[in-house]
């Protein structure tokens, strides 16, 4: 029903594909009333003013108020249409804190997703009716674009950095997925399908595609063989910051500025770590890039995510994570 | 002058070539030329403006490895260019303001030491960049540093290439433009009378003096 | 009162003197200095440019009618679609009006005997060739696949092809566009005639005038960006890169800066066009030239402060985004305020549909249709299911195809009698603009539909759903063509057979329609007068033609 057929009308596939249709079609709307109302005075004009037909052609000296008018109008228009997207764009901007997370790997020319569960997949995205989805994405190589047109949504996803958006699928149904910044020679290819299940066959998938270790425990996997807890562990000899519980909270900077925790922060201090050293720390610590790829740090990041702080070391994560890591974690 | 004496003199001007069809004196090309010039001047510096742009990002970014980096700089070497083109910048003015009294010799010889002084700051700005490929900073070419903040210095100095190459690629330029001027002024094409060339080569003069004035503090003098 | 007597209307009894006849030969035009020369100079070589362009065009057109591709492998398409945003955006499109009717009216309409520097005209019109071949070999010979807005780090990191020699080619050309506007900045503070002020200037030297600053000082921020690209492709670090700590957004932001005045270049000078034909086929003064001043001056410096609309999924911060939104939403006004006034001018006027009428008339309806399209991008909750699909595309070929283009076909049209001397098939003229008007909206109509449903721009194969719009739209390009070639022969042919023109064969105001046709060297034979009952200033309620005027 989304696809196929020579015409169809986009799907309204997710919570906000509605309120922004409303927001389309008044647009659509005002600007054909415009254009409508603007052609047929043209016309109009053209036709009872054009040469050698006998008309009134007194002109009128006073024209600031009619200017006047025609000015104020649009803009205060203009004005009432971006409060309207505004409110829109906010609700777009700011996922719901009980949203799940699903990662995101973008590289010439394919999507590799990354459940937290563990469960992957390549250029498909299989996600829950009605649970809010955010979808952390970062790219290996150049700039992609995530976008679902029945959902209504786009990020541009970049390299070094993550970016996000949010959904909540509102409809059974397989919905196209493209890639939308020009990556190179297959950017069309670049394709693939949202699959949206009602939350028990969504459940069943998960089962049956569970890889057996969650993102999370694959993380304090990548921790343990890549030497982070040599330095980052309850037994380490050199002095490297507590890691337990770390995301989301506020750190300080070595230069007396306070930074978040949060995924990029977690990511750059692996890939390059001398951008923000930990106040009271030599900035010792190597840079992984290379070694790491972004879908391992995102594994590590998972990890550190299920991390509570004191009460689970380092080395001893790996169970607990794991059940941990089938939760949505904010 | 009378009205009628200076139209004889517009109309000799014109004869010789000295003033263009398209004006209707004199004043009005002296005047026009300027303007253009000024004109040209401010496409130079929304030109140079991208780099201290992308400097400021950088640099706010990653304080850290652009201090490092700018420690690598040598302050003297880029005090003794900022003296050089600071004082090419006065004898530049001293050579405009004397050409409308037809001191040709004292112009000529003032040109002359503007070009020198340009030539010097070319050559301490080659020996600068000979003794930065010694300690492996020439990114691109030969770049080796290490510890944590190797990447910011990286960047740092892969700025500090794009402006000074710019840079010393305009004062090349202006130092060919101003010996250009010192051979009119010798052979008498530029006098009292027509002094046009030599005023714009004036401008363009300042300005690459003016954009040094700039880039020796950001690149030389952060974290000293 | 006749205070410009120029030779009588009888020019085929008398030898023709103009500054064709000046001088002749073969370096008599590569050397010349005359504003006028040049601008012909000029219209060769971007009507070149413009086939060249077209021709991609035509190529991504035809593929486009499957699914999987029908003419072009994935790596020929994406250097054909960079060949064709190059070429038409820095080759064609940002020349065009300025570099040729610019060039030849300019002097012309404030009076002036020639631009304040010819020398450096003919330089820039060099300039102009040798970035123009340079860059097009490169572009045929090695390619270039990155599209024309040379995202990072894509152009610098990854692609493989000939971006560093396309990039200096387009940098060599920038300094064309930037002597251009230079000149024309200082030709009109300095050069104006006595009596012309600043508020009697025609709209077409507004236009020039305001589009000139935009050149000036938006171009060498493409000039640096570009060689940023250059200079990180051969040192293999840069700014852009983020493994270096650097940022890929820094790009965009920076050639964003460039190239949404860019776009403005493109616009303005056609409203400057179309601000000269309405008025004299409806034989009134436009409405609210003042406002007019005002709007395009509004325009070109907004226009500066708007280029983060392009970056809104970008990964911008949210304050960002709601400030350019904001920008993008008040430089549509101006724009409005110009329809509106366009409109209005034909109120009780006497209207006659000659070819550049009908291509101005064309105009103002494609340019609403586009811009009122950009007022739905301006807006980031709809830019973001739109952004990077067929939809802009559609609105930006509505504005720059449907706009500029057909306002420059209705320049040359307008003053091609006094360019030329000659006269054109004004019926061939009238079929082709109205065929163009259906092949345009038949051709991008169709593109607005595929953009709303999802189709991703710069797609070499596409989702098997998208073909039929796909086939309506290449059906339209096919009959666009043929009306883009139509104006190529008549008016060819009318330079040898057309009906030799009078002064003022439209009975228009203006200077230039003071003077011959073509017009003589120095552009006058006597120094005209400004009148006080000059376009801008009065018009005789029922619109008599101007004083000398054949028509």
């Amino acid at each position: 029903m989304s696809s196929g057929g020579w015409f169809h009308l986009l799907p309204n596939a997710s919570a906000n594909a509605r309120p922004l249709d409303e927001l389309w079609w008044a647009m659509v709307g005002l600007c054909a009333l415009v254009a409508v109302g603007v052609f047929v005075v043209m016309f109009v004009f053209c036709i009872r003013y054009r040469k050698g037909r006998p008309a009134d052609r007194q002109l009128s000296k006073e024209t600031l108020p009619v200017e006047l008018t025609w000015t104020t109008v649009p803009f205060l228009i203009f004005m009432g249409v971006f409060v309207w997207s505004l409110t829109l764009y906010a609700r777009s901007r700011t996922p719901p804190t009980n949203a799940e997370t699903i990662y995101v790997v973008a590289k010439q020319w394919m999507w590799k997703v990354q459940h937290p569960g563990g469960q992957r997949e390549i250029n498909t995205l299989h996600v829950p009716t009605g649970v809010p989805i955010r979808l952390m994405m970062t790219s290996q190589d150049v700039i992609h674009s995530f976008f679902v047109p029945a959902f209504r949504v786009k990020q541009d996803v970049l390299p070094d950095r993550y970016t996000q958006l949010w959904f909540t699928a509102t409809q059974t149904g397989d919905y196209p997925l493209y890639c939308t910044q020009y990556c190179g020679l297959d950017h069309s290819k670049m394709g693939g399908q949202v699959i949206v299940m009602a939350p028990r066959a969504y459940a069943r998938w998960l089962d049956q595609h569970d890889t057996g270790t969650s993102l999370a425990a694959q993380g304090a996997a990548l921790f343990r063989a890549k030497g982070c807890s040599g330095c980052h562990g309850a037994n380490a000899s050199v002095h490297a910051p507590d890691l337990d519980g770390i995301y989301g909270r506020i750190v300080h900077l070595s230069d007396g500025s306070t930074a978040t925790a949060d995924d990029r922060y977690i990511h750059d201090s692996i890939m390059l770590p001398e951008k923000q050293i930990v106040a009271g720390y030599a900035p010792i610590m190597p840079s992984f890039s290379g070694e790491l790829s972004e879908s391992d740090v995102l594994a590590i990041i998972a990890y550190l995510k299920s991390t509570r702080p004191g009460r689970v070391p380092a080395h001893q994560s790996t169970k607990q994570s794991a059940r941990q890591g089938t939760r949505s974690d904010p | 002058m009378n009205s009628s004496a200076a139209s004889i003199r517009e109309q000799d001007l014109r004869a010789r070539g000295l003033v263009a069809e398209q004006f209707d004196d004199a004043e009005q090309q002296h005047a026009t030329a300027q303007f253009g010039m000024w004109v040209f001047l401010a496409t130079e510096i929304l030109f140079f403006g991208v780099l201290f742009a992308g400097y400021a990002v950088c640099r706010v970014r990653d304080p850290e490895g652009f201090l490092l980096g700018s420690q690598h700089t040598e302050i003297l070497f880029g005090a003794v260019e900022a003296g050089i083109l600071l004082l090419s910048s006065a004898t530049v003015t001293f050579a405009v303001n004397l050409i409308e009294f037809d001191e040709r010799r004292m112009v000529t010889m003032l040109l002359a030491v503007t070009a020198l002084l340009g030539v010097a700051f070319l050559v301490l700005h080659g020996v600068e960049y000979s003794h930065e490929h010694d300690e492996h900073l020439m990114v691109g070419v030969d770049f080796a540093q290490h510890g944590p903040h190797a990447r910011g210095i990286e960047l740092f100095f892969f700025l500090y290439y794009a402006m000074t190459l710019y840079h010393s690629l305009h004062v090349l330029v202006g130092v060919c433009v101003i010996a250009t001027m010192g051979v009119l002024v010798w052979r008498g094409k530029i006098r009292g009378e027509y002094t046009t060339p030599l005023v714009l080569a004036g401008l363009y003069w300042h300005l690459v003096d003016i954009v040094w004035i700039f880039l020796f503090p950001l690149m030389y003098l952060i974290g000293r | 009162m006749n205070a410009t007597a120029i030779t009588p209307d009888f020019p085929e009894l008398e030898p023709p003197r103009n500054f064709y006849t000046h001088r002749s030969g073969l370096r008599s035009w590569l050397l010349t200095t005359d504003h006028k020369r040049i601008a012909i100079l000029y219209a060769i070589t971007i009507t070149l440019f413009f086939i060249m362009g077209g021709v991609a065009a035509a190529m991504i057109r035809i593929n486009l009618v499957e699914p999987q591709g029908a003419l072009l492998s994935a790596e020929t398409y994406n250097k054909t679609f960079t060949f064709h945003g190059v070429v038409m955006v820095w080759f064609f499109l940002i020349p065009s009006i300025p570099a040729t009717l610019g060039n030849f009216l300019l002097p012309i309409m404030i009076g002036a005997r020639d631009l304040a520097f010819p020398r450096l005209n003919l330089a820039s019109w060099y300039l102009f060739v040798i970035g123009g071949c340079f860059t097009i070999a490169c572009l045929l010979l090695g390619g270039v696949d990155t599209g024309w807005t040379f995202y990072t780090p894509f152009s610098t990191m990854f692609s493989n092809t000939s971006v560093i020699l396309v990039a200096v080619g387009v940098f060599v050309t920038g300094f064309s566009t930037i002597l251009t506007g230079l000149n024309f900045i200082v030709t009109t503070h300095k050069l104006r005639m006595p009596g012309m002020t600043w508020f009697k200037l025609p709209l077409f030297v507004w236009a020039m005038y305001a589009v000139s600053v935009v050149m000036v000082l938006a171009t060498p921020v493409l000039a640096m960006t570009l060689s940023l690209i250059g200079l990180e492709r051969i040192a293999h670090v840069g700014i852009f890169d983020p493994a270096l700590g650097g940022d890929p957004l820094l790009f965009q932001h920076m050639f964003w800066f460039y190239s949404h005045p860019a776009v403005y270049i493109m616009i303005l000078p056609a409203m400057g066009v179309v601000s000269e034909i309405i008025p004299c086929f409806s034989r009134r003064k436009i409405f609210g030239y003042r406002f007019m001043v005002y709007a395009l001056v509004g325009i070109s410096v907004i226009g500066f402060l708007v280029w983060g609309h392009h970056m809104f999924v970008a990964g911008m911060s949210a304050t960002a985004t709601l400030v350019f939104s904001i920008l993008s939403f008040i430089i549509a006004v101006p724009s409005a305020i110009k329809v509106f006034n366009w409109t209005a001018t034909l109120r009780r006027g006497r209207i006659s549909f000659e070819a550049p009428m009908l291509y101005a008339l064309g105009f103002v309806g494609l340019f609403m249709l586009g811009g009122l399209t950009g007022l739905m991008l301006a807006a980031p909750a709809l830019d973001i299911p739109l952004h990077a699909t067929y939809f802009v595309i559609a609105h930006f070929h509505y504005v720059m195809v449907g706009g500029s283009v057909m306002a420059y076909l209705g320049g040359i049209h307008y003053w091609w009698p006094k360019i030329t001397g000659r006269m054109y098939s004004e019926a061939w003229a009238r079929f082709a603009a109205i065929l163009m008007f259906f092949g345009f909206n038949m051709t991008f109509f169709p593109q607005y539909v595929l953009g709303y449903l999802g189709m991703p721009r710069r797609y070499h194969a596409y989702p098997p759903q998208f073909q039929t719009l796909n086939i309506l739209s290449s059906a339209g390009a096919s009959i666009l063509a043929i009306a883009y070639l139509i104006p190529v022969v008549y008016l060819g042919w009318s330079l040898f057979r057309g009906a030799r023109a009078g002064n003022n064969p439209w009975g228009a105001r203006g200077l230039e329609w003071q003077t011959t046709s073509p017009p003589p060297k120095g552009n006058f034979l006597e120094r005209p007068v400004v009148q006080k009952a000059y376009a801008y200033d009065e018009a005789a309620p029922g619109g008599e033609p101007a004083t000398g005027a054949t028509a």
